[in-house]
């Protein structure tokens, strides 16, 4: 990143930057921001956040909306640079239920290696590009698929309550 | 090979290993690795044996029922766990939280810093074989956890901090028991330096082990005092203040060899880093209210009567049980004992988070153990694991 001095808002820098790189930043207070691109451009604008010094993500959440019939990918990127750390960009991505795929961003970021793997194997969407396309957390005999969509229902047991004693 | 008459025949030996599911140190999870010789040429992480399915109960549970849930993972750091969720759900609530509650958050949330570390150090050295230091940890921890339950009535498990402030006022008492636990802990902290860090064997165990530079720290998304070990200076209680961490003059401290000893000298030095703010707090704490009056006005007069005023205990108002936060979503971090923890909630308008996202040290851990286990010695696994004091329930959540 530049040398320019600091501005107000530390999210002010980053307006700034992607400004000049034609990237639509939506400002969420001080230090947040969000990018919400299409999948086929996911890598391209991944690539200019990590030029720009955004050199890791913290969290790769995927989301389940079955009204949509679709599934929202949000990559949590930040810097451990002095300045840029203060900044946590949301930069999120749709991808349908019929076909649940997103390129994976494992070339940028190798920190997004265990989201990645966890949310494939959650949500069942596929990374395309990630060689370790496969559980992670849950047994290998788990029964039912996909559990962190909506569909999978958690049973619970009912309280029992002894009247009588 | 002819070595005094007799025949001695060396065969490159390859083979795989589990160690685990049952792990001698902590936890449970399971290590595949691929040997060549005693060389480890891949490593397979498969941790999971101790899933909670926080982020699935998450989307099942109120709000505030979700408090007890989120700490579990990291029973012994549980203020953290708690403190970095509370954040998000306040971020989404938009609540102001009194002056006197945010110094309470700090200092709840160092003296479970310390109490992590020396877990850690515990764990640490039971895993080079060093036994004192596992006495000596999980003894010098119980000073720390008696001042969590004087102070919020658990051991453990403290649920301490609730949107909008804390649940109980600091008392004399308290104050008085953790004046004394810092004077013990720096005399401790001298025999600590004695008998762990200038011991040879722990130096030979530890020093150019497990080698992560700057640049792979980055790439591989380390955490806490395993990126600062690595010459990174970052911490989320300086990158992003919260609590009292603003005004409170405490110091980060970075190594940067990168080894498993750079590792456990910046956790030992940040306990003395938070010794100093815990003395901070006590000097410099705020008089006034330890809950936001939206909720505080909101108890009923004859509880307030009892608890408050009588104790300085709150008595959580009735809108805690389903309270509804508006639609939207946040991002908090805090710096938990083990590095940056992270919670990302979104929420729908209901009284239970539509997804509760939370990312914790260890599982940050996952991807840096995997590679810095490639290449290294199969006699190093268990100080590379203990270096990064990675704990499996914490990972899995």
């Amino acid at each position: 990143m530049g040398v320019e001095k600091v501005s107000e808002k530390p999210i002010d820098l980053v307006v700034k930057l992607l400004q000049e790189r034609k990237i639509p930043l939506k400002v969420e207070g001080d230090t947040r921001g969000s990018i919400e691109v299409d999948k086929s451009k996911l890598v391209e604008t991944a690539k200019v956040l990590k030029e720009l010094g955004f050199d890791h993500v913290k969290a790769v959440t995927g989301i389940d909306y079955p009204d949509q019939a679709k599934f929202q990918v949000v990559y949590h990127v930040s810097s451990f640079d002095l300045q840029l750390s203060k900044v946590i960009i949301a930069l999120k991505t749709w991808t349908s239920y019929k076909e649940p795929v997103v390129p994976s961003l494992l070339s940028v970021w190798g920190s997004v290696w265990t989201g990645e793997r966890e949310t494939y194997e959650m949500l069942g969407i596929t990374f395309e590009g990630n060689p370790d396309m496969r559980r992670l957390f849950l047994p290998e005999d788990f029964e039912g698929v996909y559990p962190l969509r909506k569909s999978f229902k958690v049973k619970t047991e009912g309280l029992f309550v002894d009247k009588s004693s | 090979m002819k070595s005094g008459g007799m025949e001695l025949d060396i065969v490159p030996v390859t083979g795989e290993l589990n160690v685990g599911p049952q792990h001698p140190g902590s936890g449970h999870m399971r290590i595949f690795v691929k040997l060549n010789g005693d060389i480890i040429e891949d490593a397979e992480i498969d941790p999971g044996y101790v899933h909670r399915a926080v982020e699935k109960l998450g989307e099942n549970r109120n709000y505030i029922h979700l408090i007890p849930l989120v700490e579990r993972p990291a029973i012994l750091d549980s203020v953290n766990m708690n403190l970095g969720y509370i954040l998000a759900v306040e971020k989404i609530l938009n609540v102001d939280v009194p002056e006197r509650a945010q110094y309470l958050r700090s200092f709840a949330a160092e003296i479970s810093r310390i109490a992590s570390h020396l877990y850690g150090m515990g764990i640490l050295a039971i895993f080079i074989g060093h036994s004192t230091g596992f006495m000596w940890g999980f003894g010098d921890r119980e000073v720390w956890v008696q001042i969590l339950e004087a102070l919020t009535g658990a051991r453990i498990t403290n649920s301490y901090i609730l949107p909008g402030g804390v649940r109980r006022d600091l008392t004399p008492a308290v104050i008085e028991m953790t004046k004394k636990a810092i004077a013990y802990q720096r005399k401790k902290m001298k025999d600590w330096e004695r008998i762990f860090l200038n011991n040879p064997n722990i130096k030979a165990r530890l020093q150019d082990v497990g080698v992560m530079t700057r640049e792979q720290a980055i790439e591989w998304g380390a955490a806490g005092p395993n990126l600062r070990g690595s010459g990174v200076y970052y911490d989320a209680r300086k990158a992003e203040p919260y609590g009292a961490y603003s005004k409170l003059d405490f110091e980060i401290p970075v190594y940067k060899e990168g080894d498993g000893y750079a590792r456990t000298l910046v956790r030992f030095e940040e306990i003395e880093q938070s010794l100093r703010i815990l003395e901070q707090v006590i000097k410099d704490i705020p008089e006034g209210q330890i809950l936001s009056d939206r909720f505080f006005k909101q108890i009923p007069p004859t509880r307030l009567k009892k608890w408050w005023e009588g104790q300085k205990r709150i008595v959580m108002p009735g809108y805690y049980a389903s309270f509804r936060p508006p639609k939207g979503e946040a991002i908090s971090r805090v710096e938990a004992g083990r590095g940056e923890l992270v919670y990302y909630v979104v929420s729908d308008g209901s009284a239970k988070p539509y997804r509760l996202r939370m990312i914790t040290p260890s599982y940050r851990s996952i991807y840096v153990m995997k590679n810095l286990l490639k290449g290294a010695r199969y006699a190093d696994l268990v100080s590379i694991y203990g270096s990064l004091d990675y704990f499996p329930p914490e990972a899995d959540r």
